[in-house]
């Protein structure tokens, strides 16, 4: 999604190439050709493939020559943004997808509710990287890094939309995440 | 004032950014923060910083966490040969490729094995379930493989061609941990093994070993929990890595 958004919102064009996680696309010997990783997303230019969102952006931003704010060249801000795509894997994307599965995917695709430890672990440990999301990236900024939107800001919002999306209303009781 | 560096070199990311530092010859006050002592918690490093992990840069007012970022920014800032950090717009992109990947494949599970080989059983006086271990070293074999097939390829000898880069260095400092509590990964793998030695002549043997000391002797940790006792944060940690 944040690659999509970023290539949208910058008039990237490109060709969607649509692949379907749940019919197990990303194994066929087809997709192996263009990620062997086996993980979306993953983009072709030319005889050019490549892996990772985060890598794709980065190499989409330059190549494109995209407006500053969204990967600045000063270099203290684009270690902010560095700070906040590196952190992120760990923290809120690990969590944000256990607790789309735990809510949604499993009970739905193995019929079976999650034990309850696991769950409340599952829930705790995410809003663990929500706070830390407001007390150290976002603080009183309007964006994590300053004044305006950066790859920090797309990739998170992807990130927390996860849980969201499983039925888990993570904006409530959070203002500031809210606004932002 | 000079730059600052947070380490505790039992962690693979303080490793990459002790060694880019010195293959760099970048001056740094080393300053150690002992994660076996629960350091990191304590209300002096609070203040360094509040997510309460190393590495840390401390440059003038500007701190610095998560070493992937703090190697960008110290390649930034220092202007260091470009086979680190390729300008190349798809050279760099491998590289960016690979540290994206690494945070939750090689390190997740290089880590996962560290602590159950080597920490775990430190703090619990007994081993873990034999599933579970399996399971973990499964895990990291698959990364391995996936290291070897797709990221050191025939392309040449380093990840991204013919020098050493940062994907290199985080590789390297990251399949080190598993090896330090006695699972010799390298062996049976000779594509991985030669890639080893390649980086370790890069980077130079001394400075490599100094690096790495502390990790190769893990097996002294459970002595140091004897004499020191053990954390209160690591029982909560562990507790946890059995749910």
């Amino acid at each position: 999604r944040s690659v999509y958004i970023f290539a949208k919102k910058n008039n990237i064009p490109f060709d969607y190439k649509k692949i379907s996680l749940f019919e197990g696309y990303q194994y066929s010997e087809e997709f192996g050709k263009i990620n062997l990783l086996r993980k979306a997303p993953a983009i072709k230019d030319g005889d050019f493939c490549l892996a990772e969102s985060v890598a794709i952006m980065m190499y989409l931003a330059e190549k494109f020559h995209t407006a500053d704010h969204w990967y600045p060249a000063d270099l203290q801000k684009r270690a902010r943004v560095n700070e906040y795509l590196s952190w992120q894997h760990s923290a809120i994307r690990i969590h944000g997808s256990k607790m789309f599965w735990f809510k949604l995917l499993i009970p739905k695709a193995l019929g079976t509710e999650v034990p309850k430890e696991k769950m409340d672990n599952a829930v705790e440990d995410l809003n663990a990287s929500l706070n830390l999301f407001e007390e150290k990236f976002l603080q009183d900024r309007p964006f994590i890094v300053g004044d305006q939107i950066s790859l920090a800001d797309l990739v998170a919002i992807v990130e927390i939309m996860q849980p969201v999306g499983a039925g888990m209303d993570v904006f409530e009781n959070r203002p500031k995440l809210k606004a932002w | 004032m000079p730059l600052e560096l947070y380490l505790d070199l039992h962690s693979q990311p303080c490793r990459s950014v002790f060694l880019f530092a010195k293959l760099n010859n970048i001056p740094f006050e080393y300053k150690t923060v002992d994660l076996s002592a629960g350091e990191q918690y304590g209300e002096e490093f609070g203040k360094v910083s509040m997510i309460r992990k190393v590495p840390v840069l401390k440059d003038g007012d500007f701190i610095l966490t998560e070493s992937i970022a703090i190697l960008q920014y110290l390649v930034g800032k220092h202007r260091t040969p470009d086979h680190w950090y390729p300008a190349d717009l798809q050279k760099r992109a491998r590289v960016d490729e690979f540290l994206s990947w690494q945070h939750t494949n090689i390190r997740a599970h290089g880590s996962k094995v560290f602590w159950f080989r080597g920490v775990l059983p430190a703090v619990t006086g007994s081993p873990v379930p034999k599933e579970k271990m399996d399971a973990a070293v499964e895990e990291l074999n698959t990364s391995l493989k996936i290291f070897e097939d797709k990221f050191l390829q025939t392309r040449g000898p380093f990840v991204v061609g013919d020098k050493i880069s940062l994907a290199d260095l985080v590789a390297i400092v990251e399949i080190m941990q598993p090896v330090g509590t006695g699972l010799d990964v390298f062996q049976g793998r000779p594509a991985l093994s030669a890639w080893r030695d390649r980086v370790k002549k890069e980077i130079g043997v001394e400075v490599f070993d100094e690096a790495h000391k502390i990790i190769m002797n893990v097996d002294a940790l459970p002595q140091t929990f004897e004499n020191k006792g053990i954390p209160e944060f690591l029982k909560l940690k562990i507790q946890k890595m059995f749910n």
